[in-house]
């Protein structure tokens, strides 16, 4: 199992390959479809808000407040992450990501902005709502709730050995294609 | 209406946090089935802990709680429209305790009013019987899942697939293989063979309320049941598509009858995390036994 600490460097990443099993500890910043479409229409981060060296995680947490005003992660599985493929590659290399998790993978123009600026794919276990959730510690701090909504919102999220999946890495490989590939051709002998 | 209430929201936090068994016994039979130490091993693994975790915490397995399907089997003069309103309260309720996501859309103004109650949600399917006994099913099918469903119009010339078993096995492989990973595999197909467009799909989905060891009573649907699971296994997709062993974890077919002109195979996909329980009424609406 590799570990991954914030901030992520350009060479942990580039040592990245496609199956590469991962935990994630440090910080990561939640963004989903408002976020994806507002960067790339050329709006900025709120200040004091970085994506360099950092991961963007697609997903939309359930999220409540304590008594005490604290914030608590109920639920935060990956969401689907071709809707993004529009905007991906021009935040990674605007904003300077190194990582991006969800699940079921992205398309080409995301995986260029990969190789290009060293950047990885990883993919969490859809529908793990709970184990998901216990790896994250604590809510750091949220940005752009009131313009976005809490599912929508950039959650700054600590994290504690969150589990993932390498599916596209920083030199071209993408897991996804293989398996389409493969299967494509185990299938065309089974008809 | 009180006691009937108690038992639906209870029926739905069930279903909500707890995998059936049958279908538990399944996802660990594959887990020790995939190799040692491959991606596909430590997805089940973590999936598997999921399950744990949310029995244990009484919480929703998956944060998409799903589109909330009811299926009632109930004696002549029951009174549907009394548990059509009991039912939406449950479910109004369960969402309040967060047993559901806020999870309902209105379809044209994108609204979500938090309560998953509204037109055609939940949906209820009302069977009668000669029998005095009241069952209710609960299904929840997540939409990542639904999303990957699919009809196919035979005959299909892409595949040759022609109208009959065989073509029938090659879309149904072929649904598998388009849905990759991406309904949060390994899935269990429910498949109706026959019937019109939404009869085809409705029926596929009730296949998805029988129990995973069961056998099909028609040979020749056991049969198109055991191939496609043995072949689809074989094609490498894996537990959410990362390669592996384990692609489906289940199959089940159904045929109602069709027209001449016409000749659908209708496939529901459903995910791992997969919430179905059922409870028996007793005459005062308390819950006798569960069915899964
Ligand atoms: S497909 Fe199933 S497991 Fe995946 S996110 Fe949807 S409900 Fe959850």
């Amino acid at each position: 199992m590799i570990q991954l600490t914030f901030p992520f460097s350009e060479a942990s990443i580039r040592a990245l390959k496609v199956g590469d099993a991962v935990e994630i500890s440090g910080v990561l910043f939640t963004g989903r479809d408002a976020v994806h479409k507002y960067l790339f229409k050329g709006g900025e981060l709120p200040p004091g808000v970085s994506f360099q060296d950092g991961i963007i995680y697609h997903c939309g947490p359930v999220v409540i407040r304590d008594e005490d005003g604290r914030w608590r992660v109920m639920a935060a599985g990956p969401t689907t992450s071709a809707r993004e493929e529009p905007y991906q590659g021009e935040i990674i290399r605007r904003f300077g990501v190194r990582g991006v998790i969800g699940k079921g993978g992205m398309g080409d123009r995301t995986l260029a902005a990969c190789r290009e600026h060293g950047c990885v794919y990883l993919h969490a276990i859809g529908g793990a709502a709970q184990v998901l959730a216990e790896r994250i510690k604590a809510v750091r701090n949220v940005h752009l709730l009131e313009q976005f909504g809490s599912p929508e919102a950039i959650w700054e999220l600590e994290v504690d050995r969150f589990p993932a999946v390498v599916t596209m890495d920083s030199h071209g490989g993408s897991l996804h294609q293989e398996v389409l590939a493969a299967s494509a051709a185990a299938l065309q002998e089974r008809l | 209406m009180e006691a009937l209430q108690a038992s639906l929201i209870e029926l739905i936090r069930r279903t909500s946090a707890e995998i059936p068994d049958d279908v538990q016994r399944v996802i660990l039979a594959s887990l020790a089935q995939e190799k040692q130490g491959t991606i596909a091993e430590s997805a089940l693994k973590i999936i598997e802990q999921n399950i744990e975790l949310a029995r244990r915490k009484s919480q929703p397995i998956c944060q998409d709680t799903g589109t909330i399907l009811f299926y009632v089997d109930c004696p002549v003069g029951f009174d549907q429209i009394a548990f059509a309103d009991t039912a939406r309260e449950a479910v109004r309720q369960a969402t309040r305790k967060g047993y559901l996501r806020q999870n309902s859309v209105d379809s044209l103004t994108d609204k979500n009013d938090g309560t998953n109650v509204g037109p055609g949600a939940p949906t209820f399917h009302f069977h009668q019987h000669r029998a005095d006994e009241v069952s209710v099913r609960l299904m929840l099918k997540g939409g990542g899942c639904e999303n990957v469903g699919a009809q196919y119009a035979l005959p299909l010339e892409r595949l040759q697939a022609d109208r009959d078993l065989d073509g029938c096995r090659k879309v149904i492989l072929d649904a598998v293989h388009q849905a990759q990973g991406k309904g949060c595999g390994p899935g269990v197909l429910g498949v109706c063979i026959g019937g019109d467009r939404a009869t085809g799909y409705e029926h596929s989905k009730t296949q998805l309320l029988r129990k995973l060891d069961d056998r099909n009573p028609n040979p020749v649907l056991d049969e198109l049941e055991r191939k496609v699971l043995t072949t689809a296994n074989e094609l490498g997709i894996g537990p959410m598509g990362f390669g592996g062993r384990t692609t489906l974890l289940g199959v089940k077919v159904g045929a109602i009858n069709r027209l001449p002109a016409s000749y659908y195979v209708s496939v529901s996909y459903m995910c791992w995390a997969f919430r179905r329980h059922g409870i028996v009424l007793d005459p005062a609406h308390g819950i006798a036994g569960w069915l899964y």
